[in-house]
């Protein structure tokens, strides 16, 4: 059996390294998007200062991008290092997109990205732009699989398990990418990541309109942020991922969790607005409630019920009574693979599996559980319901937020033509926020999911590998020191091509001889 | 379902495809990484330096997704083997990790300080990023071919039982450094034909004919040593049979990765392109000509090629408890899974290809000290 270090151990190590990664995933996303749009204004008036504006983010672009790079290909690995079981268990599903995705995004992404880079004196501008444009299609593709790998893990349409083999199998590809958990996500996600880069140019800009400093490029990114971000902002809102949730248990159950509801109410719920949830005494302290909001969001109607934490746990002792029949069959197909009556048993309890196997965290074999440990096991199927609750608020309310700042700035730079300072300032101290809300959701939708890997498919505990605490513990630090160092490195580039600004001469470049292509800008990529 | 292609058929097909996304690998970020290896040593002076990076920064990146496409292509084809190995080889894998953080900042961030001391640091990232891989991915496959311990309970859970010190035994240590003087050899072709003449571009010709000779004889020593391993299974085992390790029985048998050639004597083309390849190498680096290259890729090509021959239908031999090795037959992932990733490949592959040979022809041209003083500086 597993044991729960090694699996608390390997829930920390991935999910710091998935942060890590996602900290630079976002700009990439919406940063290689606006580089298209300003790229298409150069191309299309043919005007010198565009370019320069282009070239200036694109700088910052590449120092941002390398780190998504080196931070993937840990991503990559790391299932199979630190989740061997659950890798082999769901590889048949799991891996497909994964693939696909190094074939049809990764491709792309990473060999246009040399390109664009050195490409500038070797393309015509047309041809330039297209792989500008390329390079950002790539990178949203690279989203679009994981993130249908990632939402079947939330909602495993599609496949069952087969006892002959030990693990999942794929029986409907066509439902594994039209998973409307992984389509929802897909959207709200990438609008983040637009949202992000938004932000990051207007703060930027709005830092050299504050000092008055390379304001011709400063104005043109912020006509081309404001606008670009408030759509985003807008769609990261309306998108955000009601239409999910009501799919299964499991997601009722995180619905139930950043609600923090226990009980069941009638039709439609009211939105708990504020509150203290006790996780112990199954209770929240203190709510202040607004009437039937809930239920319009989560159900968009007003006659469904929005089911509570308590009547959901039920449900799960219930499946799990029902799953450990499922686990002797299994044992027993093991043994004898002909054994037909134990098949049949097979079929009909199948879908209930996952929930015996929460058993294994506290016996060896589910059949000898006690009522005891059958209760403490629907229990563990109930997420950490202050943590949801709060990283659901936090990213909803910055959500609102950036709504009001975009349009905002809007309706200053591109209706009224010019920013007031209280404006600008709003936007540089934005800046680290939507970093923030993007973490505080993906602490919502993975640790919403627990206790499950694999939603009603494989507890978290019985994905690990067989590895000692102190493997994991040696790497984890490892690559805690790596990664923090490169982020120093990294904000200190950031910072250093920032003050040099747009147009500066590269600090190295020797330029002997004059230039055979004197008509381009000094280049500060390289 | 009934699918056009038969299971074992399919089975076959990703055998080999796991294998050319391997050699795709080796055959373009193997230059790379030699490049990579040889750059403190080649070039001195910071102009010399750039010379050498800008000839590979401006298109490794793409060449990199071979390898994490092929993580993700075992990952979907033969789930057993990327669960088992990367759990196995956990520190190894560790160690190669932080080799490959330091190649995409290593060639981005060089270039955006001028200190030397900046710039050094940085030639080491990349030094260090170039050669650990290609040392460690040969000493891998010494270890595959030696057999992992591993075992396989029956609910199918893995328990390792080796350690970092037992991957770096000593025929694993010398697979490695084939592979490193392979690679390094590769980098070298690959500066001859692009790089501008001149000093650095003699350095490393100087090398490179050493270094194709030493991985020559490394590679022979290596097949001889072969000998003392080998698994081969008591009984055929059904092709189309289930994917579940523990269905068959296997013994370790001494010379048995041999098997394969007495029984197809036309597979000995493979390890014959890998000498064959070396010594064309040797003569093209020695003659400034083109041919170097192909020589090299012949090699490279030749010496996965032989690693595969010998282990067919094996995959990752368990040491341990030699019935649960990883076998084409009982390792794979479901009869439709591999036909849609097929699917996805067919369409998909030829596609990167097409653009990877526009975006190499745009960047086509020696490199000298005009180019990174003037194109795009580095
Ligand atoms: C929403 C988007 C998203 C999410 C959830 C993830 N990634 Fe990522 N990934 C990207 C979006 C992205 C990207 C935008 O495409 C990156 C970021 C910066 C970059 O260079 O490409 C990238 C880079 C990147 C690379 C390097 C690709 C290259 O060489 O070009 C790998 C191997 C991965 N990722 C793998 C993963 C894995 C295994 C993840 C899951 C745990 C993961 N990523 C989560
Ligand atoms: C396809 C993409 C992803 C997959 C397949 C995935 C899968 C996983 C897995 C296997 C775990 C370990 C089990 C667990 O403890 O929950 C996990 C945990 C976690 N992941 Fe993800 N993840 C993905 C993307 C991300 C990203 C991009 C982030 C955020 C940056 C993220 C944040 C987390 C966090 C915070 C945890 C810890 C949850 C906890 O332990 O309670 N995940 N995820
Ligand atoms: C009112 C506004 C918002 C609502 C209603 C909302 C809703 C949600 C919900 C319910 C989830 C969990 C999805 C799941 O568990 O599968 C989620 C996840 C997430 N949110 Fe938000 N969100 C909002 C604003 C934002 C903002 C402003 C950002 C970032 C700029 C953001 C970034 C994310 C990310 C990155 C995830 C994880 C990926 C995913 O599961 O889709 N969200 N959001």
């Amino acid at each position: 059996m597993p044991d729960m270090l090694t699996a608390d151990l390997s829930r920390w190590q991935f999910a710091l390294t998935a942060l890590y990664h996602f900290l630079f995933v976002p700009l990439t996303l919406g940063l290689s998007m606006i580089l298209v749009i300003m790229e298409g204004a150069f191309v299309m008036t043919g005007r010198e200062i565009w370019r320069q504006t282009t070239r200036f983010w694109m700088n910052l672009f590449g120092i941002n991008f390398v780190l998504g790079v080196a931070t993937g290909v840990t991503m990559e690995f790391q299932f199979g290092m630190n989740w061997a079981y659950y890798s082999q268990y769901v590889g048949d599903i799991f891996g497909a997109p994964l693939a696909i995705e190094g074939l049809m995004a990764f491709f792309l992404e990473a060999t246009m990205v040399g390109l664009m880079f050195f490409g500038w004196n070797r393309l015509s501008r047309p041809a330039h732009w297209l792989v500008t444009f390329l390079t950002a299609i790539g990178s949203n593709l690279s989203a679009l699989w994981i993130l249908i790998a990632n939402g079947w893990m939330q909602n495993p349409v599609g496949a069952e398990f087969n006892p002959d083999t030990m693990r999942m199998e794929i029986v409907d590809f066509m439902a594994v990418i039209f998973n409307p958990v992984a389509q929802a996500k897909f959207v709200h996600t990438v609008s983040a990541g637009y949202v992000t880069a938004a932000v990051f140019v207007l703060g930027v800009s709005a830092w050299y309109m504050l000092k008055g400093r390379h304001t011709d490029v400063a104005k043109r990114s912020m006509t081309v942020a404001a606008s670009f971000g408030l759509l985003s902002a807008i769609s990261v809102v309306v998108l955000g991922d009601e239409s999910g949730y009501t799919l299964t248990d499991n997601q009722k159950m995180k619905l139930a969790a950043l609600e923090a509801m226990w009980e069941t109410e009638p039709a439609p719920a009211s939105l708990t607005l504020i509150g203290l949830p006790d996780q112990d005494a199954r209770e929240t302290h203190f709510e202040i409630r607004a009437p039937w909001v809930l239920g319009l969001i989560a159900t968009r109607s007003l006659d469904k019920e929005v089911s509570g934490i308590l009547p959901l746990v039920a449900i799960a002792e219930d499946r799990i009574r029902n799953g450990i029949a499922a686990s002797e069959a299994v044992a027993r197909i093991n043994v004898e693979p002909g054994d037909a009556a134990a098949r049949e048993t097979f079929e009909r309890t199948k879908q209930d599996l996952g929930y015996a196997l929460l058993l294994r965290r506290y016996v060896a074999n589910p059949a000898d559980a006690t009522d005891e440990m059958i209760r403490k096991a629907a229990f563990d199927t109930v997420p950490n319901v202050a943590l949801s609750f709060f990283s659901f608020r936090l990213m909803a309310g910055l959500g609102f937020l950036f709504i009001g700042l975009f349009g905002l700035a809007f309706l200053f730079i591109n209706i009224r033509r010019a920013a007031p300072r209280w404006l600008l300032i709003t936007a540089l101290v934005s800046m680290p926020l939507p970093w923030l809300a993007a973490e505080l959701g993906w602490i919502l939708a993975e640790t919403g999911r627990q206790p499950w890997i694999i939603d009603g498919v494989l507890p978290t505990f019985m994905g690990v590998s067989t590895l000692s605490a102190g493997e994991i513990i040696l790497t984890m630090v490892g690559f805690t020191l790596i990664y923090g160092v490169l982020a120093v490195i990294n904000v200190s580039l950031m910072v250093r091509a920032i003050s040099a600004g747009p147009g500066a001469p590269q600090p190295f470049a020797r330029r002997r001889r004059p230039s055979a292509r004197a008509t381009s800008q000094p280049t500060f990529d390289h | 379902m009934d699918l056009p292609l038969d299971y074992a058929t399919l089975k076959v097909i990703w055998w080999g495809l796991v294998g050319v996304l391997l050699i795709g690998f080796a055959l373009t970020d193997g230059y790379d990484l030699g490049v990579q290896t040889l750059l403190p040593f080649i070039a001195r002076s910071d102009e010399e330096r750039r010379m050498v990076i800008r000839t590979v920064a401006p298109a490794w990146e793409g060449h990199q997704v071979w390898l994490i496409t092929a993580g993700g292509a075992l990952f979907a084809a033969w789930p057993f083997v990327y669960a088992i190995s990367f759990s196995g080889f956990y520190l190894a894998m560790f160690i190669v990790l932080s080799a490959l953080i330091l190649r995409p900042v290593g060639f981005k961030y060089r270039s955006r300080r001028p200190e030397p001391a900046w710039r050094s640091g940085w030639d080491w990232a990349l030094f260090t990023g170039g050669m650990v891989p290609a040392l460690i991915f040969g000493v891998a496959m010494g270890n595959v071919l030696q057999g992992a311990p591993f075992t396989i309970d029956q609910e199918l859970r893995t328990t390792y039982g080796g350690n970092l010190l037992g991957l770096l035994n000593p025929f694993a240590l010398l697979c490695g450094l084939t592979s490193t003087a392979l690679l390094v050899t590769h980098g070298v072709s690959y500066l001859n034909s692009k790089l501008e003449e001149g000093p650095v571009r003699n350095r490393a010709l100087a090398v490179g004919k050493i270094s194709a000779l030493l991985a020559l004889a490394l590679f022979a020593i290596a097949g001889v040593w072969l000998q003392s391993f080998g698994f081969r299974l008591d009984a055929p085992m059904d092709p189309d049979g289930l994917a579940n390790p523990l269905r068959k029985s296997v013994t370790a048998a001494p010379g048995a990765w041999f098997d394969n050639y007495s029984l197809h004597p036309w597979m000995m083309i493979a390890p014959a392109s890998g000498f064959l390849g070396l010594l064309l190498a040797w003569f093209g680096l020695s003659r400034r000509s083109d041919l170097a290259f192909l020589g090299s890729s012949l090699s490279v090509v030749g010496m996965i090629a032989s690693v595969g021959a010998s282990m067919f239908p094996f995959i990752l031999p368990s040491s341990a408890d030699p019935r649960a090795s990883l076998m084409v037959w009982d390792s794979s992932s479901s009869h439709l899974t591999l036909f849609i990733m097929l699917i996805a490949v067919v369409i998909f592959l030829p596609i990167v290809l097409v653009y990877t040979a526009w975006v190499l022809n745009v960047l086509k041209g020696r490199i000298g000290p005009d180019v990174v003083n003037n194109d795009t500086p580095y």
